[in-house]
């Protein structure tokens, strides 16, 4: 089966994570052999999942971690605390 | 993957049989994740953080209601997700909650942005400071439905199963929201990289 540019679009996340099915994913990857529109989305589309990926992109609160583990000591302390109340 | 768990259930045994101390370690891999968690749904550092630490304190609280049928990273990110939820009700009321609810039934226009050009641009442009933000701002601007299930598939890496459990939808459900954002985040950041790729050409241009 030919697929035209608007039915690669639509499978294009499926292909990215390779969950398409054999015969559907041989059709996707022909068109893709002649087609640079969809070619240029896919490399953009997986481009964008790269950068997603990269720690430096979504980066955490300096500090993060240290006052997690402080609030968390805090925490089964003042549970210490309870236990022995009781 | 099987050591990660059984590794993890022997940690889990002993805070439970009284070293608690060893909680630390057990959150340790997951601290990144809860965080992104949090921030996907409420988009403000401050209360991701704090609803960050309200979720290991939960976890480490409830750590004897955990099962083990799920991991323990899904089951600490049902509970970032609930926390975050809470918070987000909290801060905004009842009536952008179900504008965002609504937001899948809405028929949009899912198509990427045709480009002919991206593999004209470098690859240096992926390390570009202002394409990284640019992300951030997109993703951040996603309707929460999508926000979400992007987070939880691309950025912390789930499974589709893991996302589905988590966020307590469907498989099928988890594959649309995901196609939808990763094609608005393509379309979005598409713009961007045309417009800024010439003016950095025209920027050396210039120079003597």
């Amino acid at each position: 089966m030919k697929l035209d540019c608007k039915h690669v679009w639509e499978h294009i996340s499926e292909y990215i994570d390779d969950t398409v099915d054999g015969k559907l994913r041989e059709d996707i990857e022909r068109h893709l052999e002649h087609c640079e529109i969809c070619s240029a989305i896919l490399d953009s589309t997986r481009n964008i999942l790269v950068l997603t990926a990269d720690d430096r992109t979504f980066e955490l609160p300096v500090g993060y971690s240290e006052r997690l583990h402080e609030r968390l000591a805090k925490e089964m302390e003042a549970s210490e605390k309870d236990s022995t109340k009781e | 993957m099987r050591t990660t768990e059984a590794h993890e259930a022997g940690l889990i045994a002993r805070v439970l049989a009284g070293e608690k101390e060893l909680f630390h370690e057990l959150i340790r891999p997951y601290e990144r994740m809860v965080y992104l968690t949090l921030f996907s749904i409420v988009k403000n550092e401050t209360e991701a953080e704090d609803g960050a630490q309200q979720t290991v304190i939960s976890a480490y609280r409830h750590l004897a209601s955990f099962r083990g049928d799920a991991k323990f990273s899904t089951w600490l990110t049902t509970i970032a997700i609930n926390e975050g939820r809470k918070r987000l009700k909290k801060a905004k009321g009842a009536a952008e909650q179900s504008l965002e609810e609504q937001a899948e039934s809405h028929e949009g226009d899912f198509s990427p942005a045709p480009l002919t050009d991206w593999r004209e641009i470098p690859l240096e442009a992926l390390e570009r400071k202002e394409l990284r933000e640019a992300l951030r701002v997109a993703v951040a601007e996603l309707p929460g439905i999508y926000r979400q299930v992007f987070a939880l598939r691309d950025l912390e890496e789930l499974s589709v199963e893991e996302t589905a459990q988590a966020l307590g939808i469907n498989p099928g459900a988890v594959k649309v929201r995901l196609h939808r954002a990763r094609i608005m985040l393509q379309k979005r950041l598409v713009p961007f990289l045309k417009t800024t790729a010439p003016a950095r050409r025209g920027f050396f241009r210039r120079a003597p």
